[in-house]
């Protein structure tokens, strides 16, 4: 066995309203390549950042060939061997290779850049990892397979010892993917150690020495190399029995209100989506980051008009070109980001409840000031909104009050169908229980509520029926007693038929 | 609204020095004529607040003056044009040029800077072409139209103090800009947008026409602008007519409240923060005798104001950190 390199241990992290990292420990040898494997939201990116530095540790402890090291930012991390490479590029796209790979550390010469020496050395890392341009081609002008390898290049000038991979391959073609593939093995055979963090399980299992598994923000399980199969990972992301902490129930059949058929969203517009939605049914929309769900939501709300197929919400068909159209014909969208789409956060309470709802209620272009003060004290009161008054400004609310102002800034329009992304992302579990129940009670009223979550407990337990989505398709449908973690997974990875993948 | 209790403070307190360290300041015409000022100057404030309310910036405002200020009375004394038809034709390219700005914006999606400062090169130039440089003015004539800029409404039980007829105008537009912003739908819109453009959006409102409409606003106030300043003056000059008079329109309205990230605008700050400016400016006039060194002044105080503003900003949130932290 080699010597451990850099070890964590017992790492806590706590956000506002939420604990990431309950106490996660990780070991990483010389030349080991570690996968670090788990849900939406068990804790690995923030793992990843405590050990490059951009974040720090509540408590625990980080040891590199033994010696405590205290990460403190991203420049110490670096000065004793590890770095991230984030799943965004983070490259000048308008300055060249060479430039790139020693930005801020250029080779200087009587105060100028040494640009002979620069092209030289740049050229030996791009050799290490493969990359067969000349040190002065433009970053912008490369495919991103290569802007990648760029990032490697640029990870192993600065004496990197431990690289540390997020969802590498996520936007890279199944060629790109390949050569990817062989600089790690390349880079393993020559002692750098590579902390891979991926959704793709089959990657894993080619390449991984050890895999660890992190759940809920803690460490689930450890497989090593002999150990490694698919059917062991997803055992242990999953594998948690259900509480009773979801307050759904079966709702009646009713008539369809939303029918969608052949929608092609711009992001993949070779994959047309069909499916139909129901009066008072709670659809799921599961997958991996990158899917495709988000896309579907905004294509349906006219925020990325779809590049085609038809739409009808109540037999009525939409081509929804604007918010506005979408939201005239009966469908409400809470938004994956909150702060940047959901709320202005700069304003009050009762402004950001009757957003939407000004048009409706105006008097001739006048606000009607009596009915937004009513329609807030309503909304404050029926979604049991904690703020003192309803002309706080809603930046200083807490996370679920905040995603409750959301939800009540549609409420007044009496939508048809809720469209719901990521519903409960970083808030509390009290709010998250409460986001539930108000979800029950919309479909109760007759509301069709399709849910984008990463969060699979989430899926389980608020879906009626839950269509999974997996780059782009929609690649299974699975009727409440069809549900399993296992087969969710199964069909979100792309595994259930692992020629689809690209 | 404690901010605009702190700029009007400063602007008593600048009053105040001035009445006590100038004689001039004090006289009749000298008041007369800072009201005339704040007026004029006023109506382009306002109309720049709806911009950056938006979060966008208007830099051709001085240049729009000029291209209607100049154009006015050569359409009327040099082409002969009837009164209704030249004051329709400077409307219609005031309202014009706003559409246009507005479209570029959003449409193209330009920069708002980019879009404006081609503005101020392309409407001077313009008026400079097809004036040929050459003074315009009204003369003796249009006695009718000019009692709009020049004249004044006495104040029974005063002497020697009468409210310009400006002040008039500039009452009309504030009521009307401050009754749009505060209690229309689209003023909350435009609110709106300008915190979260974002967010305006996905609660289904049509953020691009908010935002072209706070463009047309702009340049047909400055439309107006330009048409009572060249009533007032009586000559304009198309080399320097209305120069710089944007830079006062942006610095009055950030005074005034506006921040320049948008989402926060109040006429009566606007209108308030365009006294202090002429204010400031007439005191370092008649005080220091040295009109030269007007700008460093006025630049100084701004700068000192919105520093001031940025600090107590922050105190506030620090504050705030700490109460909760307390809890």
């Amino acid at each position: 066995m080699l010597p451990v390199l850099l070890e964590a241990r017992s790492l806590t992290k706590s956000f506002p309203g939420v604990r990431a990292l309950k106490g996660v420990s990780l070991a990483v040898s010389r030349g080991e390549v570690v996968a670090v494997i788990g849900e939406n939201g068990a804790g690995k990116s923030t793992l990843m950042k405590i050990l490059a530095g951009v974040q720090i540790a509540d408590t625990g402890e980080i040891r590199i060939d033994g010696v405590p090291a205290p990460l403190r930012s991203v420049e110490e991390a670096l000065g004793l061997g590890i770095a991230l490479i984030h799943q965004e590029l983070n490259l000048a796209q308008n300055l060249d290779v060479a430039a790139n790979l020693f930005l801020g550390r250029e080779p200087r010469r009587w105060g100028l850049i040494d640009t002979g020496r620069l092209r030289q050395e740049a050229g030996q890392f791009l050799q290490a990892v493969g990359l067969d341009v000349s040190p002065d081609t433009r970053v912008g002008s490369l495919a991103i397979g290569q802007q990648q390898l760029v990032e490697i290049a640029k990870a192993l000038s600065t004496q990197a010892r431990v690289l540390i991979m997020d969802e590498p391959t996520s936007s890279l073609s199944a060629g790109e993917a390949e050569n990817l593939f062989r600089v790690i093995q390349d880079l393993r055979a020559r002692g750098v150690s590579i902390v891979y963090i991926s959704h793709r399980l089959g990657e894993v299992t080619r390449l991984a020495d050890r895999v660890v598994v992190l759940r809920d923000g803690e460490n689930s399980g450890e497989l090593a190399r002999h150990e490694i199969s698919h059917a062991a990972m997803v055992r242990l992301m999953v594998g948690r029995d259900l509480s009773q902490f979801y307050p759904h129930q079966p709702h009646a059949r009713s008539e369809t209100v939303l029918e969608v058929d052949g929608l092609r969203t711009p992001a993949h517009p070779t994959h047309p989506l069909t499916f139909q939605i129901r009066a008072g049914e709670m659809v799921g929309l599961a997958g991996l980051v990158g899917a495709g769900r988000t896309e579907v939501l905004l294509a349906l709300f006219g925020v990325q008009p779809a590049v085609g197929g038809t739409l009808k919400i109540g037999g009525q068909p939409l081509r929804a070109q604007t918010p506005a159209q979408a939201i005239a014909a009966g469908l409400a969208l809470v938004p994956e980001d909150r702060k940047r789409e959901g709320l202005v956060l700069g304003m009050p309470v009762r402004e950001n409840l009757s957003l939407a709802s000004l048009r409706q209620d105006q008097r001739r272009g006048f606000r009607d000031t009596a009915r937004e003060e009513t329609l807030s004290a309503e909304m404050i009161q029926s979604l049991r909104i904690k703020t003192p008054n309803d002309r706080q400004v809603v930046q200083f609310l807490s996370g679920g009050n905040q995603q409750k102002v959301v939800i009540g800034k549609w409420l007044a329009l009496k939508p048809k169908v809720l469209l719901l992304d990521e519903p409960t992302r970083g808030i509390d579990i009290g709010a998250k229980q409460e986001i539930y129940r108000l979800m029950e009670e919309l479909a109760d009223q007759g509301v069709a509520i399709v849910f984008a979550s990463s969060e699979m407990e989430e899926i389980l337990g608020m879906s009626d029926r839950v269509l999974v989505m997996h780059e782009g398709r929609i690649t299974g449908e699975l009727s409440r007693h069809q549900l399993s973690e296992e087969a969710i997974l199964h069909l979100a990875t792309g595994t259930a038929s692992p020629e689809s993948h690209p | 609204m404690k901010k605009l209790l702190g700029i009007f403070g400063l602007l008593l307190a600048v009053c105040l020095f001035a009445t006590w360290a100038s004689e001039s300041f004090r006289s009749g015409y000298n008041i007369e004529n800072l009201i005339r000022r704040t007026a004029l100057f006023g109506v382009l404030g306002i109309g720049v607040s709806f911009v950056i309310v938006t979060g966008g910036i208007d830099l051709s405002i001085g240049s729009v003056i000029c291209l209607v200020g100049c154009g006015l009375p050569w359409l009327l004394t040099v082409q002969h044009w009837s009164l209704p038809a030249a004051l329709a034709a400077v409307i219609a390219v005031s309202v014009g040029i706003g559409l246009a700005h507005g479209l570029l914006i959003t449409r193209l999606r330009l920069q708002p800077f980019i879009v404006t400062l081609c503005g101020l090169m392309l409407y001077r130039g313009v008026t400079r072409g097809f004036t040929a440089d050459q003074t315009v003015g009204f003369a003796d004539g249009y006695k009718g139209l000019r009692v709009l800029a020049t004249g004044k409404i006495p104040v029974p039980g005063i002497q020697g103090f009468e409210i310009p007829a400006p002040w008039a105008v500039l009452v009309v537009v504030a009521i009307a800009a401050a009754i749009f912003l505060n209690r229309t739908i689209y003023g909350r819109y435009l609110l709106a947008l300008g915190n979260n453009e974002n967010a305006a959006r996905y609660s289904g409102i049509n953020t691009s026409r908010m935002i072209v409409l706070a463009y047309v606003l702009c340049s047909t106030l400055a439309g107006l602008g330009g048409v009572l300043f060249v009533l007032d003056v009586n000559s304009a000059q198309p080399v320097d007519f209305g120069n710089f008079y944007e830079l006062y329109a942006i610095a009055a309205a950030v005074l005034g409240g506006c921040s320049l990230r948008g989402g926060e605008g109040s006429i009566l700050g606007v209108i308030i923060g365009t006294a202090l400016i002429l204010v400031l400016r007439n005191v370092v006039t008649l005080v220091t005798n040295h009109s030269n060194i007007e700008f460093a002044i006025i630049g100084a105080v701004i700068l000192a104001g919105v520093i001031t503003d940025e600090l107590v900003k922050r105190y506030a949130i620090r504050r705030r950190a700490a109460r909760e932290l307390a809890q």
